[in-house]
């Protein structure tokens, strides 16, 4: 193995510092030792690896063929030389011996030392699962790995890349790069979690997708397959993914096994002081073998830190100790440029503010904890994050700043003193406002001069900002706020979704729609909210508009719904839950009665009650017996009722030509025959029908969102009564002949309620708002519309006529019912 | 003094959601934020008790399902124009498993 000829003279004077770890950490401790005092110790490197020390960081660039392997080496050959280090490669420490103070290496040799420096690193973590030592299953920390993949590349085909951290993400990239076809799999539901929020992470999703690149998230590998090698990866839920290489990036550990077996007091790592010292005061350790105060260190900052702190204890004065603490993280993830700084998890009396720019996929996030600044989050546009990490760092009140800080240091400066309402005014005339129609801010300044334009509508008229999406309407009006003064009325206000946007449902909706927005993270990036994920009004309302947009694409969000949704019952005074099985058409029979007895007696139920709705409320369930509830009532052939929904509820009927002398149609076969069809729809609001056989209403259908009145010559379709906190009598939407067309009618309706209500909106008040005559034109008038409406209805019905009480009973979301049982009890500290 | 009890694994609690349990009678709810960040409290709303592990759970607020109350979840103080505070615990997760500091609810009961 190769042995660095000693450059000068050893005195037998000097004492003996041997590093264990010829990596970044070990050699930049080094470097900053000779900075001090060059001559102070006898200094000998150890290395595992073949290689000089180079750059772990610049893997990257030599997986993706920027960079040879020449660049990336720090220190070369003739550095060891030149400063008169011993440097032995290719052969790992073995063992310490501390009471006799040497280090035994795995090829016999003994190196006696005065002071030790641990920079062993870390290991990547390997998989407890089958598979893992298959041929093409390979990690990603050292040259030697590059080296396997890239052979692999030349073959193309297809790599998995298990991991979404920072090294997984820069392996894929690397990957796609040399042409092979990657998939990143990631068992969080964000990709770089320790650094990237949600919204950061769904552009970074967005950004991966764009370079082909396809991402995973929440996917649990079970198994690497393959006979001779690997070939594919198996999930947790079954499902398999082909793979002719596998870089599993799952994470690091500090590799503390030496300190370990020598007795060195390790817990995640090893143990260390301020002064980067161990429990043995000869013993020294840096880098991510490093535990100090709790925390590992993983990024380059804080480990140059370390290395200049071991270097005081060691060759100075010591008076440079190491802190740990706040640093930022400055990444390039595949080009694109993230900063991750402080804070951005749970601490006291936290806020948020957040600004997004759709156009540019950039989004900043900003945390205040009263008047300081905690933490920053920037995706896309990272420039002002060391700025940002100065303010954290400084702990100084930023109350006077607080309200620009978000646009940058420069409008900041800018601005300081100046009315921080109006920032846009002190943006550059270049400055983009309506990225839809580029208008940029001097053609808006210039049009309001040159025109004299005092009002929105006259800037939309005249430059075409804002006359597209108008996700820049309240740019332009701060724009025209800060050029007329009080000159300028902003117009009427429109009712926004919540406080996290501008924007209202109707905007929102659209928006959806017209830009093809299929998540949650989409719409508050894509519409610039401005909390980093929402509220409890708008969550909800997302949840439904994309449920009601992408029938079959878009995936519930369970956490967007309200508890009576996600629980599927009716959230009680006492946390209990109320159960409403469906009866269709208010009809029920022995068999279900005696099923509902037996239940109420079997879960000791105590209140059982007939509802308004024509059906029966068990009261008081347990959240954790509601599953084996509905086990036992879907077994006499009864599903939910959604009494708890913004969903179709109940079709009250009577009892019409079967029984009743005035009866005029079949209104209970009706009721039942809508109710079957239309069961299980989500809604924006509750929606109740009921059908009447005769004009006595019975059924009360003239109270209803939607209700029919039978009569001799067929049926009056009622629409927009209610009869709780307002009551009103429905309004007359058409009369049709027959139930065909009656359930088409009442089907098409509803779906464009579905399409075009504000979320809470009931019937009612969407008719309200858009006249009743707007409805008729668009379901009566136009057979074509009518008839795409139904079908869209039956469309979405395909996804969610799913009766969610039997999907329970069968285990689906079974944490949501169970109670977490603490385990056992560590003894008192 | 603490007291820390091992209430589940990482994944037991998802993100922008919340599972209850009981020590002894009381009931405690640990929650985790969107950003990934644990929160214990005692499961009940200053206002009326309601189960605050059933809210919904947005930025470091939840949202009681009862009556709307918006509940700090790094202090327990309800925001806003409400007024009231729910007890918080000390949470920790450590090698994927989540701790919860229930002393203060053995000292109450002693």
């Amino acid at each position: 193995m190769p042995v660095t000829p000693r450059a000068r003279p050893r005195p037998n004077s000097r004492p003996r510092l041997v590093v264990i770890g010829n990596g970044m950490a070990g050699c930049r401790a080094v470097e900053e030792i000779l900075a001090l005092a060059p001559d102070r110790f006898a200094i000998t490197i150890i290395g595992a690896e073949r290689q000089v020390n180079y750059n772990r960081i610049m893997l990257s660039p030599l997986l993706a063929g920027d960079k040879t392997f020449d660049e990336i080496v720090l220190n070369d050959a003739s550095w060891y030389a030149d400063n008169g280090i011993e440097l032995i490669t290719g052969c790992a420490a073995s063992a310490v011996d501390r009471d006799a103070r040497r280090v035994e290496l795995e090829d016999g040799r003994v190196l006696p030392y005065d002071a030790l420096i641990l920079a062993t690193g870390s290991n990547p973590l390997m998989l407890p699962i089958p598979g893992m030592d298959l041929p093409g299953v390979v990690t990603f920390r050292n040259v030697d790995n590059v080296e396997t993949m890239l052979a692999a590349c030349g073959k193309g085909g297809r790599a998995a890349v298990i991991g979404g951290g920072l090294l997984g993400l820069e392996a894929a990239a690397g990957l796609a790069r040399n042409g092979m076809d990657v998939t990143v799999v990631h068992l969080m539901p964000i990709l770089m979690e320790r650094q990237l929020d949600q919204s950061a992470s769904y552009l970074m999703v967005r950004e991966l997708e764009r370079r082909g690149i396809a991402v995973l998230l929440e996917a649990k590998t079970a198994a690497f397959e393959g006979r001779e090698r690997v070939e594919a990866v198996r999930f947790d839920d079954g499902g398999v993914t082909p793979a002719d290489l596998v870089v599993v990036a799952a994470g690091i550990r500090p590799n503390a096994d030496l300190a370990r077996e020598c007795g060195l007091d390790v817990k995640r790592g090893v143990v260390v002081d301020d002064a980067l010292r161990t429990s043995d005061p000869s013993i020294y350790a840096v880098g991510e073998c490093v535990e100090h105060a709790g925390l590992c260190y993983g990024l380059v900052a804080p480990i140059w830190n370390q290395c200049r702190a071991l270097a005081s204890t060691l060759a100075s004065d010591g008076a440079l100790a190491f802190k740990g603490g706040e640093t930022g993280t400055k990444l390039k993830v595949s080009g694109v440029e993230v900063y991750s700084a402080g804070l951005f998890a749970g601490h006291d009396r936290q806020e948020d503010v957040v600004f997004r720019d759709a156009a540019r996929g950039v989004y900043k996030r900003l945390v205040f904890d009263n008047e300081r600044l905690v933490g920053a989050v920037l995706f896309g546009d990272a420039d002002d994050g060391p700025w940002y990490l100065s303010l954290i760092q400084s702990g100084a009140s930023v109350i006077d700043q607080r309200e620009t800080l978000i646009f940058g240091r420069a409008v900041t400066e800018a601005l300081a003193g100046a009315n921080p309402r109006s920032a846009v005014a002190g943006w550059p005339d270049t400055a983009e406002i309506c990225g839809c129609n580029g208008v940029c801010k001097g053609a808006i300044t210039n049009a309001i001069t040159a025109n004299g334009l005092s009002t929105l509508d006259d800037v939309r008229a005249v430059t075409k900002a804002s006359a597209s999406c108008g996700s820049c309407t309240p740019l332009v009006e701060a724009l025209l706020a800060s050029m007329l003064g009080e000159g300028y009325e902003a117009g009427p206000a429109v009712k926004t979704v919540c406080r996290c946007t501008p924007y209202g449902h109707s905007l929102v909706r659209e928006q959806i729609i017209a830009r093809r927005l299929t998540s949650i993270p989409a719409i508050m990036q894509e519409l610039e909210w401005t909390t980093p994920d929402g509220c409890a009004s708008c969550r909800p309302a997302l949840n439904y508009y994309l449920l009601c947009a992408w029938p079959g694409e878009y995936e519930d969000d369970k956490h967007s719904r309200f508890i009576n949704e996600r629980a599927h019952g009716n959230i009680q005074k006492n946390g209990t839950f109320s159960v409403v099985p469906r009866m269709w058409g208010g009809l029920t029979s022995p068999a279900e009665l005696r099923a509902i007895a037996d239940v109420a007696d079997k879960f000791k139920i105590p209140t059982v009650k007939v509802t308004g709705g024509q059906r029966i409320d068990l009261l008081g369930v347990k959240k954790e017996d509601l599953p084996a509830v509905w086990a036992d009532l879907g077994a006499a052939g009864m599903v939910s009722g959604h009494a708890y929904g913004k969903a179709l509820r109940t079709v009250k009927t009577c009892v019409g030509t079967d029984w009743c002398r005035f009866g005029t149609q079949d209104s209970t076969g009706l009721g039942v025959r809508i109710e079957k069809f239309m069961w299980g729809s989500w809604t924006p609001a509750k929606v109740k029908l009921a059908v009447s056989g005769c004009p006595r209403n019975c059924a009360e259908a003239t109270c209803k969102d939607i209700g029919v009145i039978c009569v001799d010559s067929g049926y009056e379709i009622h629409l927009g009564g209610a009869a709780g906190l307002h009551i009103k009598g429905t309004e007359i939407l058409c009369k049709v002949a027959t139930e065909d067309e009656a359930l088409e009618v009442i089907v098409a309706t509803t779906q464009l309620y579905r399409e075009d209500a504000h979320y809470l909106e009931r019937i009612y008040k969407w008719m309200a708002r858009v006249g009743l005559e707007c409805i008729r034109l668009r379901v009566i008038e136009d057979a074509a519309q009518r008839l795409a409406l139904f079908e869209r209805f039956v469309r979405a019905q395909t996804y969610s006529q799913i009766d969610p009480w039997a999907e329970r009973a069968r285990g689906v979301d079974s944490d949501e019912f169970r109670p977490l049982t603490p385990a056992l009890t560590e003894a008192a500290e | 003094m603490t007291s820390w009890i091992d209430v589940g694994s990482d994944a037991d609690i998802p993100l922008r959601g919340a599972r209850r349990l009981l020590i002894g009678q009381t009931p405690v709810a640990v929650f985790r934020a969107g950003d990934g960040a644990l929160f214990a409290l005692i499961d009940r709303c200053p206002h009326k008790h309601g189960p605050l592990s059933e809210g919904i759970i947005h930025g470091r607020t939840v949202t009681c399902p009862l009556h709307n109350w918006q509940i700090s979840l790094d202090t327990g103080h309800a925001l806003g124009a409400d007024t009231g505070c729910t007890p918080t615990l000390q949470v920790a997760s450590r090698d994927g498993r989540v701790l919860v500091d229930v002393a203060p609810l053995m000292l109450a009961a002693s």
